[in-house]
């Protein structure tokens, strides 16, 4: 069985400097699979480049049998790969469900969308009770939710999902982590990448620890959470 | 004496015409962060366009069978420019520093002067344009209205109404808006930028074409150089309404309007200013108008703070 993601020997370069250097990894349909790594790591880059926002200097992508890596980012969407940035990147002066509509920009199916941005207020009832609002009047953790619920508008094959919980409150981030179990039990694959080791790891079926540029370990989310080097580089003990 | 009524109308008549011009400036400022310096030249080669289209009508066409053509063949002509431009001038330069497109802008500015004032016929000197021919509306006891500022008058609204339509409602329109608030996460969602990019162009394009139009049926003559003040000041409209902010750009040419006008008819009545009314100094109080807007509200009037953005 081939995996639906399947990145071989991925390299990025910002000018001359090398952030991701030849990086191998798959996702299975199904799987959630996460990225950990400290600050600077390449993780971002690594998903921007998987969306098409940067182009890869070397080696392979192949994303539901295609290959990726010409694709312009515009495409990428409608082959069913969905990107939440980092830094949720909401649409500020847009309202909460313009925004939700956005993310449905290239389908056609009126009905089928707005079940799906039913289905968005089901899963976070903040932003259906908000709907009216400007998404920039929301707070950090509101922000976050939609565009999850942004992103999941594409009906997505593969959910990137690049920190969700970045400076959240810790009621907010465990409110994050239930609903990607929750999604991940509904069969959605994720692509997760976390600062927050312990959360991440916990759900993931797979795990890949990143270093300047590099996937140095590997392995099943439970393993890695277990894992001596990885409890003292990530997980605060010593 | 001035009559205040008749000033009204005169300012309001110049500031919808600032207004349509301010648009293509403020639409691509909002999507790209780039001040077209050439608008003003492609709101002259839309005057061209539409003159070009006039001289190719049968002789005794009504005006009111050929403005809307001479519209129709003005925006062809100023949208393919600017279109042109966009493409082969200024994509090559998005992501390079601020002042290399501002710089190429400039450059395209003279070299579009250049162009028509060496290669189109006679228009070394002004050509003279088509006029409405009739009286003056009579609409109160002093207030008259020409029928080229009745045109401009009825025209701008409704094309900002069509916008702000096209904007807030079609799909199109909210890709628009997306852009200009994030572009790279626009392009996660689908949106093709490129395209949207050229939209914005060719849209205050076609808003230039229109204003030509009612430029040259005001003045009954058109030239190389038009472009060159009234850009200027359309631009200032835009800076002043709050660059990025298609309300702001008409609002903005309003006051523009009204204060130019106001200071024509009122600055030479008020004690010892006599040296400085008068249509000699009107720039120069227009430019004192956007000095002191900046300075109480650097965003300009309808403009949102930078933070905003975000
Ligand atoms: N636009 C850019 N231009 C130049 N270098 C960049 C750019 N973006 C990122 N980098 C560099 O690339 C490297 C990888 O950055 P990246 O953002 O991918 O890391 P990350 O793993 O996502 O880190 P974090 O956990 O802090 O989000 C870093 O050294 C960073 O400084
Ligand atoms: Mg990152």
């Amino acid at each position: 069985m081939t995996a639906l993601l399947e990145v071989e020997d991925l390299r990025v370069a910002y000018g001359k400097i090398e952030a991701v250097k030849g990086i191998s990894f798959s996702v299975e349909a199904g799987q959630v699979v996460t990225l950990i790594g400290t600050n600077g790591a390449g993780k971002t880059t690594t998903l921007r480049t998987l969306s098409g926002l940067l182009k890869p200097s070397g080696g392979r992508i192949t994303f539901d049998g295609k290959p990726l890596g010409n694709v312009p980012a515009h495409k990428i969407v409608a082959l069913g790969l969905a990107h939440s940035p980092e830094g949720r990147h909401i649409f500020p002066r847009l309202t909460i469900a313009e925004n939700l509509q956005l993310g449905a920009f290239l389908r056609t199916d009126k009905a089928g969308i707005e079940k799906d941005i039913q289905r968005a207020y089901d899963l976070f009832p903040i932003l259906g009770e908000r709907r009216k609002q400007a998404a920039g009047t929301l707070s950090g953790g509101e922000q976050q939710m939609l565009a999850m619920g942004r992103a999941l508008m594409s009906q997505p094959k593969l959910l990137m999902l690049d920190e969700p919980s970045m400076g959240l409150s810790p009621i907010m981030m465990q409110k994050i982590m239930e609903t990607i179990v929750e999604l991940k039990a509904a069969g959605t694959t994720i692509l997760l990448v976390e600062q927050n080791a312990q959360a991440a790891l916990s759900l993931a079926d797979q795990g890949h620890v990143m270093e300047v540029g590099k996937i140095v370990l590997s392995g099943p989310g439970s393993d890695l959470l277990h894992d001596e080097s990885v409890r003292k580089a990530y997980l605060g003990e010593d | 004496m001035h009559e205040l009524p008749q000033q009204l109308a005169n300012g309001l008549a110049l500031g919808a015409l600032y207004g349509l011009i301010a648009i293509g400036y403020t639409m691509v400022y909002g999507i790209v962060q780039l001040i077209n310096f050439a608008h003003g030249e492609i709101f002259m080669i839309g005057g061209f366009g539409a003159l070009t289209t006039y001289l190719m009508l049968p002789s005794g066409t009504t005006l009111l069978v050929a403005i809307p053509l001479m519209i129709i063949g003005g925006a062809i002509a100023s949208v393919t420019v600017a279109t042109a431009a966009e493409r082969f001038a200024y994509r090559p330069l998005r992501g390079a520093p601020r002042l290399a497109p501002l710089i190429t802008a400039i450059g395209l500015s003279i070299v579009l002067q250049q162009l028509v004032w060496g290669f189109y016929p006679d228009a070394k000197k002004p050509l003279s344009f088509p006029e409405f021919g009739g009286d003056s509306f009579h609409l109160l006891d002093n207030l008259y209205l020409q029928r080229a500022d009745a045109f401009i008058l009825v025209l701008a609204p409704l094309c900002m109404l069509a916008l702000g339509m096209f904007v807030s409602k079609s799909r199109s329109g909210r890709a628009m808006q997306a852009t200009a608030q994030d572009p790279d996460t626009a392009k996660l969602m689908g949106i093709n930028t490129n395209r949207i990019i050229v939209m914005a162009f060719a849209i205050g394009a076609a808003f230039a074409a229109v204003a030509a139009v009612a430029y040259g049926l005001d003045k009954g003559q058109i030239g190389w150089e038009m472009g060159f003040l009234l850009g200027l000041k359309a631009f200032t409209a835009a800076v002043l309404g709050g660059i990025g902010n298609i309300y702001g750009a008409m609002v903005g040419g309003v006051v523009l309007g009204l204060a130019e006008a106001l200071s024509i008819a009122y600055i030479e009545e008020i004690p010892g200013m006599q040296q400085l009314g008068g249509g000699a100094w009107a720039n120069v109080w227009a430019f004192v108008l956007l000095i002191v807007v900046l300075l109480v509200r650097p965003q300009g009037l309808l403009g949102e703070r930078v933070t905003d953005r975000a």
